[in-house]
């Protein structure tokens, strides 16, 4: 079985509206990618247009180079964990994760062994008698793989899994499920998620979605070191936004020159300048801007300083200050020309126009506040 | 708790049994009292005696209640059958058809028991479908009256489903039937039993379609009630009242054990 999922132009429409756009995007076998998004940007929708529970209005979606576009969900060969579980609730743990070998007529002396090897997996095994209502929310989702794992899927579809998790358990689960990738190499998996944290921890590429459409799909670095649109940039890791022009001599924020490279934009146009607010140093350097400050934020191991640069707010993270800076005091900031990226007017104008360059100072705020995850 | 103050939980109480004695209790009270009695001409019985039940557990009336119990456990196990049957029916059809369905089933309602009798003595007297004159069109009628609380109960749970559970069993490669039998049934267990004890109860009282329809030889309790109350036997009539009362509450009682042991969460 060679796995792997294709989306061929997939496109989904609830009456007028339409929640997947022209979803074109391949997970080889043995991948694990995230489809990264905010609510409503159509991520789970594409997940369950191969689970089968929505149907394309247009496109084709194959398995392990099988259309399955036309099957109904039991025939698809696949394993699915949802964020609210959906165990059995009046089945054990074991019969829950029994139920797919039998509902698939698995040999019957075969079965007590495959639902142990799956508990194991997940470290689940001394659960095997209890009742579902008598587990944490951490071991209810465990279960839940275990029985998803148990069909030996090609592919594994995993929606939100860790967002009903307090923070603790959810990195702990993050750990087991990159643990069970190594352990399991030759199956995909489909990861829905919002949380940028997750999507760059456990995944081979992300796919981000915006709006029903796929915006750009990279590995975890090549989107968060060079993102190329500014939805990309906010999303994935959090960042300043700042609408810069493009002169044959250099880029010019406000009337700054700064030192960066130009890429791909041509003199004259608008861009936009992408800083991340950990990069940010405090003093003098390359790249000097100076600008009041706002609003000083202390969290432990850094201060988020919000600087007023003429009209732009720029957001800083700075490594813990022994002598954190007065509300409107003037400072002066830098940064190394090579951790700022300049985005193109032209691909920009495709993102988000809440990040769009010229709009409030919230928007760069709350681009930087996802930093945290 | 909503009231905080003694004084005004006192008041409530007071005005929680102002409503629920004259309304409740006091009648049942005096069904009981009155089985018990051989004379009531002052404000309370009087000539207590068991001589009431001892009639009302023997010969005829003991062979109405058995036809009750027959009947009532007939028509609502087939109740429950069309009922959750047709509320399974419409669910997966959806939208206006399933408004259709659900009202279609809950239509029996509308309209008048006595009518339901009319109708379905009417529809079952005459050949190739005779069946005026067998216990038969009993327990046909009492199908038909009590389908419509069955159909709206497993309907009513069925909203109530979470669907990632079907959807989990079917991505696990579980077919529909599969998902219906290991899955959806057990689900819907404690739902099903509480539908199957309102069918019970209510086909246990029924009279006015029962008055229509009853074939001699198949003479249900209530009906044997009415007519020993009607032949002046007040405190016989009493006594059957009350045997009727404690069966139906005996079966009922039974079936909600059986919840509690059915209900997962």
């Amino acid at each position: 079985m060679s796995g792997g999922i294709r989306f061929e132009n997939v496109s989904v429409a609830y009456g007028a509206t339409t929640v997947l756009d022209r979803f074109d995007l391949g997970v080889e076998p043995g991948e694990v990618m995230a489809l990264l998004g905010p609510s409503g940007s159509g991520k789970t929708t594409a997940l369950r247009t191969v689970a089968g529970f929505v149907h394309p209005a247009a496109g084709r979606v194959r398995i392990g180079g099988r259309d399955v576009t036309g099957l109904p969900p039991y025939r698809r060969g696949i394993g699915m964990v949802v964020q609210q579980y959906a165990l059995f609730p009046h089945l054990r743990v074991e019969e829950n994760v029994a139920f797919g070998l039998r509902a698939r007529r698995a040999p019957r002396r075969e079965i007590p062994g495959r639902v142990a090897e799956a508990l194991e997996l997940t470290g689940m095994a001394a659960y095997a008698r209890r009742h579902p209502r008598e587990l944490s929310g951490g071991q209810q989702q465990r279960v839940a793989l275990a029985r998803a794992l148990a069909i030996r899927p090609e592919v594994l579809l995993l929606d939100e899994p860790l967002s009903a998790l307090d923070a603790r358990l959810r990195s702990g689960m993050l750990a087991e499920l990159a643990r069970l990738h190594r352990e399991l190499p030759k199956m995909s998996m489909l990861y829905v998620t919002h949380d940028q944290v997750e999507a760059l921890t456990l995944a081979d590429r992300i796919a981000v979605m915006d709006k029903a459409r796929l915006r750009e799909v990279g590995t975890p670095q090549e989107l968060y070191r060079r993102p190329r649109t500014e939805f990309t940039a906010s999303f994935v890791g959090g960042a300043n936004l700042l609408p810069v022009t493009v002169t044959e001599g250099g880029i010019l924020l406000g009337t700054t020159r700064l030192d960066v490279e130009r890429g791909e934009s041509a003199p004259g146009a608008g861009a936009t300048l992408c800083l991340r607010p950990h990069l940010i140093g405090l003093g003098e350097g390359p790249n000097s801007l100076a600008g009041t400050v706002r609003e000083v934020q202390w969290r432990g191991a850094t201060h988020r300083l919000h600087l007023d640069l003429g009209g732009r707010t720029l957001t800083a993270d700075l490594p813990e200050l022994r002598t954190p800076p007065a509300l409107g005091e003037r400072i002066t900031v830098h940064f190394a020309p090579g951790d700022a990226v300049l985005l193109p007017a032209g691909i920009g104008a495709d993102a988000n126009p809440r990040t769009a360059p010229g709009t409030s100072p919230q928007g760069a705020l709350t681009g930087a506040g996802r930093a945290d995850g | 708790m909503l009231v905080h103050s003694r004084k005004g939980r006192w008041a409530l109480w007071a005005l929680f049994l102002a409503l629920f004695l004259p309304l409740f209790a006091l009648p049942l009270g005096v069904i009981l009292a009155a089985s018990f009695a051989t004379h009531w001409s002052g404000a309370l019985p009087s000539g207590p005696t068991t001589a009431n039940y001892q009639a009302a557990t023997r010969g005829s009336s003991l062979q109405a209640l058995g036809t009750s119990l027959a009947t009532a456990l007939g028509a609502g196990l087939l109740a429950l059958l069309l009922g959750g049957w047709s509320a399974l029916a419409a669910h997966a059809l959806g939208g206006r058809r399933r408004r259709l369905m659900d009202a279609l089933f809950v239509l029996p309602l509308a309209v008048p028991s006595v009518v339901v009798g009319l109708a379905v003595l009417v529809a079952y007297s005459q050949p190739p479908l005779l069946l005026n004159g067998t216990p038969w069109i009993v327990v046909l009628a009492h199908t038909v009256l009590v389908t419509a609380f069955a159909h709206q109960s497993v309907t009513a749970a069925l909203g109530r489903l979470d669907p990632a559970y079907e959807q989990a069993a079917a991505s696990l490669g579980a077919r529909p039937w599969y998902v219906l039998l290991r899955v959806r049934l057990p689900l819907l267990l404690p739902a099903l039993n509480a539908a199957a004890g309102l069918c019970f109860a209510l086909s246990m009282g029924e009279l006015s379609a029962t008055m229509m329809l009853y074939p001699p030889g198949w003479v249900p309790l209530p009906v044997q009630i009415y007519t020993a109350t009607d032949r002046g036997a007040l405190f016989t009539g009493s006594a059957l009242a009350v045997v009727l009362m404690a069966t139906t509450l005996a079966v009922l009682l039974a079936l909600s054990r059986l919840r509690n042991r059915a209900s997962y969460r």
